[in-house]
């Protein structure tokens, strides 16, 4: 299980850039840390590698139980908090982490490629036709099947529908993630990176940039040539 | 939205101003030919102006050898050296897309007269 260290951050909107061949480069402005190292976890103390971060401090509403926590680790109120598992590799730089230490966006460079994991916008109950790309019937000519789900399979063998078949139900607020996309631009000062294109949830909804779990000689090439 | 007009002010060009639908402007156009760069100017009438900030662009409309050529240009464009108006078009409108259904004589707009050339990009209200 391939993991790298990341930023937690809240996906600002969309917008264009020109390249320096004057194109035009779409991209995501994400908001970006700062993050606050809340934990350290390493293979020895917790059986497992990984960097815990927190986001966005926290002033109101924070449990007693909370603030002895936070005050324990010697760092401010956070209303995030992500673990990011880390692989062997990645493991290795732990000890370059301390709690209470801020990472930034300078963890970045632009060109890097990235991986965006985010929370998919929410669509509600939906049909087939939408939920699992369905072709859907005819419209006219006297059809009467339009958007239905037609057969969902046989008869008295087995008398019952297999599971997991594809029906019509809720779509969308599940954990997606984006592989291999470039970085675009970092604007370290304002906390922010500008990824190429489009990451999953809606504007406002908090992300993860990591760095590229699956990068290969080709896709770094592919990445670089756009 | 704050963060994204920082990152669109960035590339924002000033000079990009002060024309609006109905004008005819020459618009110089860095092309790149093999591994030359070269500019080309293309003359027409602006008919359409749309977007804000960095995606704001614009339409120019001319006739070329009888054929009706439209090129839309990103407002902010690093390949566009510049943008002269020639002249200033007397129009009641902000989209001019009846242009495109008239032709020769009747296709000819009114030039503004004594009107001070407008400080700011914004079209004319409908």
């Amino acid at each position: 299980m391939a993991r790298k260290e990341g930023l937690i951050g809240r996906k600002v909107g969309m917008t264009q850039v020109f390249g320096d061949d004057g194109s035009h480069v779409p991209v995501t402005v994400i908001q970006a840390g700062p993050c606050t190292v809340t934990a350290v976890r390493t293979k020895a103390t917790d059986g497992y590698d990984a960097l815990q971060l927190g986001f966005e401090a926290k002033k109101k509403n924070v449990t007693k139980p909370m603030q002895g926590h936070f005050k324990k680790l010697g760092v401010g109120a956070v209303g995030v908090v992500r673990e990011l598992r880390l692989d062997k590799k990645a493991a290795e730089s732990l000890g370059n982490y301390t709690v209470g230490q801020n990472i930034g966006v300078d963890i970045f460079t632009p060109g890097e490629l990235v991986d965006v994991v985010g929370v998919t916008k929410g669509k509600g109950f939906q049909g087939g036709v939408k939920r699992h790309n369905w072709k859907g019937g005819e419209a006219t000519h006297g059809s009467m099947f339009h958007r239905a789900p037609g057969s969902i399979g046989a008869s008295s063998d087995p008398s019952r529908v297999w599971p997991g078949h594809k029906l019509p139900g809720r779509m969308g607020g599940d954990r997606r993630t984006v592989l291999n996309i470039s970085v675009v631009r970092v604007l370290s000062e304002q906390n922010l990176v500008l990824v190429r294109g489009a990451v999953p949830g809606a504007n406002g909804s908090l992300v993860v940039v990591r760095k590229s779990v699956k990068t290969t000689k080709v896709t770094q090439k592919g990445a670089d040539r756009k | 939205m704050d963060a994204i007009r920082l990152v669109e002010a960035g590339q924002l060009k000033k000079d990009r101003q002060g024309f609006v639908p109905g004008d005819t402007v020459r618009v110089h156009v860095k092309v790149i030919e093999g591994e030359k760069e070269r500019t080309q100017v293309f003359e027409g009438i602006v008919i359409r102006k749309r977007g804000e900030g960095g995606r704001a662009s614009f339409t120019v409309r001319r006739i070329s050898y009888g054929v009706g050529v439209e090129r839309t240009f990103p407002l902010h464009s690093p390949r566009i050296e510049k943008i002269d108006v020639v002249r200033h078009g007397k129009v009641r409108r902000s989209k001019l897309y009846y242009l495109r259904s008239l032709a020769g004589k009747a296709a000819r707009l009114k030039e503004k007269r004594a009107v001070a050339v407008p400080t700011s990009g914004t079209a004319e209200p409908e």
